[in-house]
């Protein structure tokens, strides 16, 4: 990472999103902090300005965030125009105002999408994302019932890229990120995962085929190829899966038995 | 009867478990769906405790405090989770895991819970495969394992360096799949605020609902806390932002004892602080411990930078000190050393208060290129914070809270004090002592939900008479009117500071007094200003907004009020345990080399609090630890 150098304590002119609730109308509010430092985590900016908030009474911005070392997906935000910020592969909490350089002016958004309605300022309600993986993105395997763990050998290769599927982090970036707010690079993530594993073929048809049905009824949009996902996925899941799960979706529609749900098992 | 009884098996140690489980009552499937369990908590104790038995048959309803179950902390452990498949040919055993996990925790913990632990662990693998989870394989497509935070076989399985993500990915599918199935009722964005105790047993939980401001009351024949640790009472910890011990705590202040609050681990490979701003530490996987070389500067305030300081005028203490672990001692040894430099003014970077971790002779020895294979993605996350590159110049690394050994006192059975009350994962005390090792956190959370749990909670279920109670009780009226007048009162001080203020003092308090080093003067000024603190809060604290709305400076200040309590509790237990042992080092108690000297003779057992009222202090009960198979003996890494 080419840090341009700061000295302490930047300006920094801030536009944020404020909206009390998923009804009301929202509106820019625009702050203005005087000494950011350059190592500053993005979110910890958002703390001391929220502390300043709190000090004169004002209500402090609402933003979602945890884990804050870019695992847990909960944090969010569009700034200036792109989902997690400038960086590639970063999520905002550990976008750092290194990047950033004194008197500059951002814009700071939540995701926006129809199935993500804003809960309050910059907190979006992403539960769609919860209901699709319930409709499928599972291996029905009950506790206790598992075979030896090394009885199914799994190319090395196939690991790995299971592995690269698996590593999504259920943000929403992809939705934010696409002017379709299409959600299909989560779903491919998820297809693409248990696809590639022995373990996950016996439901290969049905998951496929449940999964895109659950997200097409959350009412999230198509896919017409702008690959604006896999730029702002802060794991780099490829955007190849998004053909794969394509695939994986004809072939169930041609050759299963009419679709079932996954999830009507006992 | 001793209000302290572990109900822990006697016989042969190996057929402890087998024979207790046989011993256990059974509920016929058929009835399972009569039984309403609650679970409070999403991550991998909780997501596996309320699939596996929704799997079973029963009633459950789950709620977590993140907006989704996959952003439970549990999701961002990296290192891995051991178990005893012994796959490497290499002399590991189910004994073995038992034998180093109760040596690792420096004997303070039960026997005959820990051989259970590494009984169930190769089960846990099986499982968590058959789900998907996608671990690292070796060419010929079987699981690959690795040597971890100084263990002497490879018994450690991974995903990556997101081994903690991907298991708790798959315990969230399993949840998710019995929600799709209507088993499981999911209520994200809630927050328990008090347990319901009826006729002295646990019949339910008050909850917010953090984006209506609603309170919710839950029914049910059991409840089980899977709340995580409470390691946020240090403020800077490695722990997410909304880990909290307000659950835990509220179940203290209706009966449930707490053992062993003073056992902290302090992961010794973080990031370190860079100002005040700093609002969490990251950890960096102990892996980077298997190939980095600790070091710093052999004379004191040496601030020339690292590549222009010749090896003879490093230190490598921790191969100086410990020639056969060297830098893979385990964790409290390798932190507490750390420390130790950095207090002799050894320490490097702007602050001071850091060590180097060397990739250079790594590098050297194996390329850049498989260094990178290895550690890339760290690599990375530390450029990205630090803006250095670890490749060209050492990291600098400090220690920082990361686990919480102590919790709520459970029994064999995972059942607390207060029957129909179970604990598991992290909020419990039960399995790693003093210490844990590392890869152990993973394997004892899903061991307690996958495997533990959904057996012994039967000898509750069906070995009490559990009589019909709705949230009409006057129990759970009771409960909500306080948790409400809490939250009201807390809103009502109009002070000046903010509870994030008040928060950051707590924890350096705690950090500085009741740390990496205690000792009984320093414990006794903590107590102090934890207190002066607490009113601080109560007359000063400054929360805008309401109650009946989204409001996270609410919720917050929820919890800093309940660390405030806690921490004091903490700080007792520390003062009162008059030995060093695992994470626990007083500087009183230490051999002429300085490490740590434990009191085998007067502290042999596990400290349990019971919560005597908001003016008392709390009665301590003690629970004897006996050891049949593995006799204490002094931990040596030299």
């Amino acid at each position: 990472m080419n840090a341009p150098t700061h000295q302490k304590g930047m300006r920094i002119t801030l536009r944020v999103w404020r909206q009390s609730g998923p009804q009301a109308a929202g509106a820019f509010e625009t702050h203005v902090l005087e000494s950011v430092s350059p190592d500053m985590s993005f979110l910890e900016m958002l703390d001391v300005l929220n502390e300043s908030l709190v000090g004169t009474g004002k209500s402090p911005i609402s933003f979602d965030h945890d884990c804050r070392e870019g695992i847990c997906g909960a944090c969010s935000l569009v700034i200036d125009g792109q989902a997690h910020g400038p960086d590639a592969e970063t999520t905002t909490c550990q976008l750092h105002m290194r990047r950033y350089r004194e008197g500059a002016t951002i814009t700071v958004e939540p995701f926006r999408a129809n199935a993500f309605p804003v809960v309050r300022d910059l907190v979006v309600d992403r539960s769609a994302f919860d209901r699709i993986i319930a409709a499928g993105g599972f291996v029905s395997v009950n506790t206790g019932s598992a075979p030896e763990a090394n009885g199914l050998p799994v190319p090395k290769p196939a690991a790995d890229e299971a592995m690269d599927n698996a590593a999504c982090i259920g943000c929403g970036a992809c939705v934010a990120a696409c002017p379709n707010a299409s959600a299909m690079l989560f779903v491919a993530a998820k297809v693409s995962h248990l696809k590639l594993l022995p373990q996950g073929a016996p439901e290969r048809e049905s998951r496929v085929l449940a999964m895109v049905d659950a997200m097409d009824r959350e009412g999230f949009g198509n896919c017409t190829n702008h690959y604006e996902c896999g730029a702002a996925c802060p794991k780099g899941i490829p955007v190849a899966s998004i053909a794969r799960m394509n695939r994986e979706f004809l072939r169930a529609s041609l050759t299963s038995t009419p679709p079932r749900a996954a999830n009507s098992d006992a | 009867m001793s209000r302290l009884d572990s109900k822990a098996p006697s016989g042969p140690m190996a057929e402890r478990w087998t024979r207790h489980k046989f011993d256990l009552k059974l509920i016929n499937p058929a009835n399972r769906r009569k039984f309403h369990l609650i679970v409070v908590g999403t991550g991998l104790a909780g997501s596996s405790a309320a699939a596996s038995l929704a799997e079973m048959g029963y009633r459950v309803t789950a709620l977590c405090i993140q907006d989704s179950p996959r952003r439970a902390h549990s999701i961002a452990a990296q290192g891995g989770i051991n178990a005893a498949k012994n796959y490497p040919n290499d002399g590991d055993s189910v004994h073995r895991l038992f034998y180093d996990t109760v040596k690792g925790g420096d004997f303070r913990a039960r026997e005959s819970n820990v051989h259970r632990l590494a009984e169930v662990s190769t089960r846990i693998i099986d499982h968590c495969v058959a789900q998907g989870v996608p671990f690292a394989r070796e060419y010929g497509g079987l699981l690959a394992n690795r040597s971890f935070g100084g263990a002497q076989v490879s018994r450690t399985f991974y995903a990556r360096g997101q081994t903690g993500q991907q298991l708790l990915l798959g315990a969230y599918s399993a949840l998710e799949r019995q929600v799709g199935a209507g088993r499981v009722k999911l209520l994200a964005r809630r927050e328990m605020l008090d347990l319901v105790v009826v006729d002295g047993v646990a019949r339910g939980i008050v909850a917010r609902n953090l984006v209506t401001g609603e309170y919710e009351r839950h029914a049910g024949d059991a409840v089980l806390l899977c709340t995580g640790g409470y390691g946020n009472v240090f403020y800077l910890s490695t722990n997410a932002k909304a880990c909290n011990v307000t659950a835990s705590w509220r179940a203290h202040k209706r009966g449930a004892f707490f053992a062993n609050p003073c056992f902290t681990q302090i992961h010794p490979t973080c990031i370190p602080v860079s100002g005040e701003h700093q609002s969490k530490l990251t950890l960096m996987s102990e892996s980077l411990r298997n190939d980095g070389r600790v070091w710093v500067p052999l004379k004191s305030g040496d601030k020339r930078a690292p590549g222009e300081i010749p090896d003879s005028e490093r230190d490598y203490y921790l191969e100086r000190k410990y020639p056969s672990f060297g830098n893979l001692v385990p964790r409290d040894v390798a932190s507490r050393s750390a420390k130790e430099q950095c207090d002799a003014k050894k320490g490097v970077g702007e602050s001071g208060m850091a060590v180097y971790l060397d990739f250079r002779d790594a590098i050297a020895r194996d390329s850049e290129d498989a260094v990178r294979a290895r550690y890339g993605n760290l690599f990375q996350m530390y450029e990205r914070i630090t803006g250095e590159n670890p490749y060209k110049v050492p990291m600098r690394i400090y220690p920082a809270v990361h686990y919480t050994m102590g919790g709520l006192w459970v029994d064999y059975n995972l059942e607390s004090t207060i029957p129909g009350l179970f604990v598991l994962g992290e909020a419990n005390f039960s399995d790693h002592g003093a210490n844990r090792l590392g890869a152990s956190a993973l394997m004892q959370g899903l061991a307690d939900g996958y495997f533990v749990v959904p057996a012994t909670i039967a000898a509750h279920l069906a070995g009490r008479k559990l009589g019909p109670v709705t949230t009409d009780h006057a129990a759970f009226a009771e409960a909500e009117s306080s948790a409400k007048e809490r939250i009201t009162k807390i809103l009502g001080v109009q002070g000046k500071r903010s509870a994030d203020s008040i928060h950051r003092e707590l924890g350096l308090v705690m950090w500085n007094q009741c740390g990496m080093a205690r000792d009984r003067a320093g414990l006794g000024q903590a107590l102090e200003k934890i207190r002066a603190l607490r009113s601080e809060f109560w007359e000063n604290v400054r929360v805008p907004g309401d109650s009946k709305d989204f409001n996270q400076t609410l919720e917050h200040a929820g919890r800093v009020a309940d660390f405030l309590e806690f921490a004091e509790l903490l700080a007792l237990d520390a003062q009162q345990r008059e030995e060093s042992c695992g994470g626990h080092f007083r500087t009183e108690h230490q051999t002429p080399d300085g490490e740590a000297q434990r009191d085998d003779e007067k502290f042999a057992h596990v400290s349990a609090f019971e919560y005597q009222g908001q003016a008392q202090a709390p009665k301590l009960h003690q629970e004897p630890l006996t050891f049949e198979i593995v006799h204490p003996s002094t931990r040596s890494y030299k």
